[in-house]
């Protein structure tokens, strides 16, 4: 019961530090960054002592120590995964989808006609269940990277298009206006204004697209991959109740996440420095 | 409606492209097969013989439909098992299964759209709920969490616990996020006046949430009901996935991809996008109507 207690104490004693923090200190950047850190830290510990003391058995919740050792144990394998799930299907699909989103975005930028007709379909489309498809799709391309692939850009595409389309209206007339007194042929005026000002629109579909593309590589490996991935992983270690190694997945899946879209957003901020949204945030 | 004859003319064309991928996907099977039985094959008996496949690589798109017609009105009014013949809906008819993923949907929908509710209203009301909890709901997105979908399920059930509830929950997670979102910009949406002029009242906090914060945060709530209750379908549809859901189209999806019935997975594919579709238009239609009432229609 000392796991339980002692864990339950730390909370309300960390919870206490916090709202005087916030109080008291809350235009120290330091503070800002230790809040979430200490809050993160209680859970933890938490979860910790409330599993060790109320003896929840590991098949069902197993305490994170015991994942911590088991990533430790299991870095290979982890790695094996990493590389077939994130590198080779995520990673490819996301660049060929959001390669190809822009594309055809810049293309249906010059007729209002696609422009009314594609991005209704396009924001139905978006809502809909698309990581359904991804049966369909391992059935064409096979139990390889090349059909978690398929389903990443499929997933990505409508989402990027709609918010660089977008992006691309966001000139506004004086600008163009501003362009045409230069004489500057569509190519200028596209890549010298309406790009650049498009970005900030792009940045917020990548970024949407980052953990769209995670789910959607690591989904399709359910419907058949070769014997690693991290769905794969996922599915039959769940099989076997082998949790610990089902929880140390998901810990890389979520820093392969949280890693891609702070990836992103530092691409982003180089890209778009001279946004309202990236100034004054020193 | 300007944009009814563009959106009709891509639709058409989606449909013009799906058929010519559906010869161009199929002809190597027709060709195998009649290379098989020693006869030559004209272009015309290729593009017939794609058209209705059984088991095609990709079913045309009114193999589809037909499907569709097969599994929901067919199925009910004149088989063995269905409504009209049993009071109870076929569990072989995509109404029964699209019920069962509606009913985990909304139940999740409503967890999940209570709870970032909740939790909103206490991120605006405290500094250091803010400042603690914001940046790890915001992580939390980033992290794949469809992912564990599987898992919940399974640990779910080691526990007991089957059914609705555990896809429900998935669902409840997947919802919460947009809601909380929205829902903290929404509470702070009035402006600083408007909150001045609140406290000359000398109103309370609570006076200031219910009648400035929260009807100023309707329109903010719709945008991001109908992002939550896409999101809960899917969430619902993942959860189905796992081995050992027999009911859901989720489940219809995996059964389809083990057999090879691709008329089949279409089909639920497209029920699946109806009913996602059906429910956004019926939050639209909500929102329009209280939005309407409350005299803020744009």
């Amino acid at each position: 019961m000392i796991w339980a207690w002692g864990s339950l104490a730390f909370w309300a004693l960390a919870t206490a530090l916090n709202v005087w923090l916030a109080r008291a200190h809350s235009r120290n950047r330091a503070v800002r960054l230790f809040i979430p850190a200490l809050f993160g830290a209680t859970l933890l510990l938490v979860w910790e002592g409330l599993v060790r003391s109320l003896g929840v058995s590991p098949v069902i919740l197993p305490p994170p120590s015991m994942i911590g050792v088991r990533i430790a144990e299991s870095l290979p394998i982890l790695w094996a995964d990493f590389s077939q799930t994130i590198l080779k299907g995520a990673l490819s699909g996301y660049l060929i989808g959001c390669g190809v989103a822009v594309a055809v975005a810049v293309l249906i930028d010059r007729s209002p006609f696609l422009q009314r007709g594609l991005l209704p379909v396009g924001n139905f489309v978006a809502a809909l269940p698309i990581v359904g498809i991804a049966p369909i799709l391992v059935m064409w391309f096979g139990f390889d990277w090349q059909s978690k692939a398929a389903v990443v850009v499929v997933m990505v595409f409508f989402p990027v298009l709609v918010n660089m389309v977008a992006g691309l209206k966001a000139t506004d007339a004086l600008q163009r206006d501003q362009m045409a007194t230069w004489s500057a042929s569509y190519w200028q005026g596209l890549f010298k204004l309406r790009m650049p000002a498009a970005m900030p629109f792009l940045f917020n579909g990548l970024k949407i697209a980052t953990t769209l593309a995670l789910i959607g590589a690591i989904v399709a490996e359910f419907f058949g991959s070769p014997t690693r991935g991290m769905g794969f992983r996922i599915s039959t270690a769940v099989g076997q109740l082998d949790l610990p190694l089902v929880w140390a997945e998901i810990a890389v899946a979520a820093f392969a996440g949280s890693a891609f879209y702070g990836l992103v957003a530092v691409i982003e901020k180089g890209v778009t420095f001279w946004h309202p949204s990236q100034r004054g945030r020193a | 409606m300007r944009s009814v004859l563009p959106i009709l003319t891509v639709v058409l064309a989606i449909i013009v492209l799906w058929y010519g991928a559906t010869v161009a996907l199929n002809a190597q099977w027709t060709r195998d097969q009649a290379a098989r039985a020693g006869v030559e094959v004209g272009f015309s008996e290729i593009v017939r013989d794609t058209l209705a496949q059984t088991r095609p690589k990709l079913p045309a798109p009114h193999q589809v439909a037909a499907e569709l017609y097969q599994s929901t009105w067919v199925e009910e009014v004149f088989g063995r098992r269905g409504i009209v013949a049993t009071g109870t809906l076929s569990n072989r008819s995509l109404i029964y299964h699209g019920w069962v993923t509606l009913s985990a949907t909304m139940l999740g929908f409503a967890f999940g759209t209570g709870l970032g509710i909740l939790l909103a209203i206490g991120i605006v009301h405290s500094r250091a709920m803010d400042m603690s909890f914001m940046p790890w709901a915001i992580a939390s997105q980033t992290v794949p969490i469809l992912a564990i979908a599987p898992m919940v399920i399974v640990v779910l059930a080691s526990i007991g616990i089957k059914g609705l509830i555990p896809k429900a929950i998935i669902a409840a997670y997947l919802s919460f996020f947009p809601v909380l979102v929205g829902m903290v910009k929404g509470f702070r949406a009035p402006d600083a006046m408007q909150l001045d002029l609140l406290r000359t009242y000398s109103a309370s906090r609570a006076r200031t949430f219910w009648q400035l914060r929260l009807p100023s945060s309707v329109p903010y709530l719709f945008a991001s009901l109908k992002v939550g209750i896409a999101a809960a379908l899917v969430g619902t549809i993942v959860g189905e996935l796992p081995a050992g859901a027999s009911a859901g189209l989720g489940a219809r999806l995996l059964s389809g991809s083990y057999y090879g019935q691709t008329i089949q997975i279409w089909a639920a594919l497209l029920a699946a996008a109806t009913l996602a579709a059906g429910l956004v238009v019926i939050v639209g239609a909500i929102e329009r109507v209280v939005l309407g009432r409350m005299g803020m229609r744009s």
